[in-house]
């Protein structure tokens, strides 16, 4: 379905909804889109009578709302205090320089994107991380670096077969 | 009413209103900074806070509801202590570039520090790294200068009601900016720059031109004609220091010409052709059935408000360029012909109390063949700086008049400045255009008045024209929404982006003081009072610009030239 039809369809479930509305809406698209699109974020603006920048503004205060899709690869790096002692900071910034994007960010090609998740229930793994659901644990700065040369490899096989 | 004591003197309250109303009464100053008159309170930058007997904490005064018996200290040492403490706590993460920056002097957060004694940097904080906006025509936005109070984003909801702005993120990360953090030039601004007035320190300023004049005045190959805005010559006094509403048109003139500008022109005679072209329109529309309610197109913001929100009504638009484009077209046509120049030789200036002007000149249905109507626009705070960068004494200077052949005005053009003075002088000469007669008396003051928003029927002839006169994009809005509605009793309708019209426009000096803007306003109507040329179909100088070159108002020459079209803007992020 195109997004525009999503949201359409979100929208009827939230007949004469106020402003009042909004972080439900915005967490439906999500979930229905993967992210908030700009078009998606116009349509909702439209539909409550709020400006786009309040919109983004709202999204933009929670850490759960991201702006671009996730990548084939969805890496959520845990910052939970186990973690952070354990320092999944390095951890995180060596995530951030071998892929060239942010928190909330996805890779041009698509095949990576980065997330920053408070604890995910695993203190005793610190420093872990789960790519697409699946835990690597006890990680150093290194680990990073091999991750995602791990997964580029695979993919790469992937694509030859 | 009820009594408080404030620093041990007993004053007079009402019950509801906020401490900081009393203290302001009472000739207390509490330093605020994200206090605007006018607007919600927030509380957001505690910089009013003052101690309240029984209470442990301070109190924002902005916020605080005055009640009966209150014992307030507003100047005790915890107080002045937390003041300069959150003054050090701002400056820790700011910029230290004060002498590179376009408030220097003239920024609320160096008059507090200086006010307070700040004199040691107690505090060293980390120094976000931010990109300057300079993509929009009107105004440049440098998040790094941005202290959060918030002043923009409510000025830019409340009074416009557009919203372009938006806190944006959490915590020690948050920014004022624009939605998916995109260049203003792709946002909803409308360039009002309202937003400019009331920011304390240099984080949204207007879009800089002077340096582009000084080349332009430099260069021997240009001819440089200047013309200034209706309200710039009651306004620009206060940058010298001089008190509000005091009107000083000969001495700026005067200073254009030392300036060196080949002509100095009055764009309130071009607000007098355009009174003829846009009465023409209505009384056409009026008796040819066509759409109504006409709405005026002098202010730039509006034209792009309308054209954003309500792409609908722009039929309702008249088709008239604003005075600036008309008196910009006619300079590189009729004039330039005739003084024998090459337009392109030619470099068109206005000085203009607005930001959003800078947009308007940048429009592409404002330049025919690579040739800009208006070459670039200095707002009443850019022409200051030209005149003290050149050592010119404004003050003392003899006064001198605006340049032939469009240097004569009449006061109704004079009277576009301020909210109501375009209705007033389209109804002085809208009424002569029906009945052959003038109105027995010029004034009409239900148009008048501070109101954001003002009615009134008024009998023209046979016709019974209902107009209203709104100035504030929220009132435009709620206007608009009723016509939309079915209300169809009006007939012609006044816009002025900025609450009060040009005298407080986003390009005029800064000062937040609602007093100020009636000053301003006050002093136009003084000088339509004074005058006896005072309709701009009387004005000989229009009357000579028909016989020798546009023809008749409205006719082909003059919609080809000083009329214009609008598009529907359908991909701003609104």
């Amino acid at each position: 379905m195109e997004t525009q039809a999503k949201v359409d369809e979100i929208l009827t479930r939230y007949k004469d909804a106020k402003r009042d509305a909004l972080i439900p809406i915005l967490q439906d698209v999500q979930d229905s889109c993967g992210y908030l699109s700009k078009e998606a974020v116009i349509q909702i603006g439209a539909y409550l009578n709020l400006p786009t920048s309040k919109i983004y503004g709202v999204a933009t205060f929670y850490n759960q709302f991201r702006f671009q899709p996730v990548g084939q690869h969805h890496i959520q790096v845990c910052r939970g205090t186990a973690c952070h002692v354990k320092g999944s900071s390095g951890v995180f910034d060596r995530f951030c320089r071998d892929l060239k994007i942010n928190d909330g960010e996805t890779t041009r090609d698509g095949m990576f994107s980065l997330e920053v998740v408070s604890c995910i229930g695993a203190c005793g793994l610190a420093p872990v991380i789960a790519v697409n659901g699946e835990f690597h644990a006890k990680l150093v700065d290194d680990d990073a670096s091999r991750i995602v040369k791990e997964y580029k490899k695979a993919a790469k096989e992937g694509d030859n077969k | 009413m009820c009594q408080i004591e404030i620093n041990g003197r007993v004053a007079e309250a009402k019950i509801g209103e906020t401490l900081l109303e009393v203290l302001r009464r009472e000739g207390v100053k509490v330093p605020t900074l994200c206090n605007v008159e006018g607007l919600n309170p927030t509380g957001a930058c505690r910089m009013c806070v003052v101690e309240v007997e029984g209470r442990g904490n301070l109190v924002p005064s902005c916020a605080f509801p005055v009640s009966d018996g209150m014992k307030i200290s507003t100047h005790s040492a915890k107080a002045v202590q937390a003041r300069k403490t959150i003054v050090e706590l701002l400056l820790s993460s700011h910029p230290d570039d004060c002498n590179y920056c376009a408030r220097n002097g003239n920024c609320e957060l160096q008059t507090l520090a200086a006010e307070l004694g700040v004199r040691q940097r107690r505090y060293k904080g980390e120094r976000k790294k931010m990109k300057v906006d300079v993509a929009n025509p009107s105004l440049v936005r440098d998040p790094e200068k941005c202290i959060l109070c918030g002043r923009c984003v409510r000025v830019c909801e409340e009074i416009q009601n557009v919203g372009a702005i938006d806190f944006i993120g959490r915590g020690a990360d948050s920014t004022v900016g624009t939605s998916f953090d995109e260049g203003l030039n792709v946002s909803s601004c409308i360039n009002c720059g309202q937003c400019s007035l009331v920011c304390p320190t240099g984080a949204l300023v207007e879009k800089r031109n002077v340096e582009d004049v000084m080349a332009a005045l430099a260069d021997p190959r240009k001819y440089v004609v200047v013309q200034h805005a209706p309200s710039v010559s009651v306004t620009l006094a206060e940058e010298f220091g001089v008190k509000p509403g005091t009107d000083i048109d000969k001495e700026m003139v005067a200073a254009l010409r030392r300036l060196g500008f080949d002509r100095v022109f009055d764009t309130s005679f071009s607000a007098d052709l355009t009174i003829m072209e846009e009465a023409s329109e209505l009384v056409s529309r009026l008796t040819h059935g066509g759409t109504l309610p006409m709405m005026t197109s002098c202010s730039p913001g509006w034209i792009k408000f309308v054209e954003q929100y309500y792409p609908e009504m722009i039929p309702n638009l008249s088709t008239c360029k604003s005075p600036q484009q008309m008196m910009g077209a006619i300079i590189k046509s009729f004039f330039a012909r005739r003084e024998g120049l090459d337009p392109k030789d030619v470099v068109s200036v206005s000085i203009m109390p607005c930001t959003a002007k800078k947009f308007e000149a940048s429009r592409n249905e404002m330049i025919v063949d690579d040739i800009p109507d208006v070459d670039f626009v200095l707002t009443t705070r850019e022409l200051a700086q030209l005149i003290k960068m050149h050592g010119i004494d404004i003050e003392n200077i003899p006064g001198e008049t605006a340049d032939n052949p469009f240097g004569e005005r009449s006061s109704a053009g004079k009277l576009f400045g301020g909210s109501g003075g375009v209705m007033e002088a389209a109804l002085r000469t809208a009424y002569h255009m029906v009945t052959s007669e003038e109105l027995t008396d010029l004034k009409i003051p239900a148009v008048r008045g501070s109101k954001g928003r003002k009615e009134a029927r008024i009998q023209v002839g046979d016709l019974e024209l209902g107009v209203a006169v709104v100035s504030g994009l929220a009132n435009a809005r709620k206007l608009l929404d009723e016509i939309k509605e079915g209300r169809n009793d009006i007939h012609f309708i006044e816009v002025m982006t900025c609450p009060g019209g040009c005298v407080s426009g986003g390009g005029q000096p800064i000062n937040l003081s609602p007093d100020t803007v009636r000053q301003r306003q006050k002093a136009l109507y003084r000088l339509d009072q004074e005058e006896t040329l005072r309709t701009s179909h009387q004005n000989p100088a229009v009357h000579r610009l028909y016989k020798e070159f546009l023809g008749t108002p409205n006719g082909e020459k003059s919609h080809r030239l000083l009329h214009t079209s609008y598009v529907a803007r359908t991909d701003v992020l609104k």
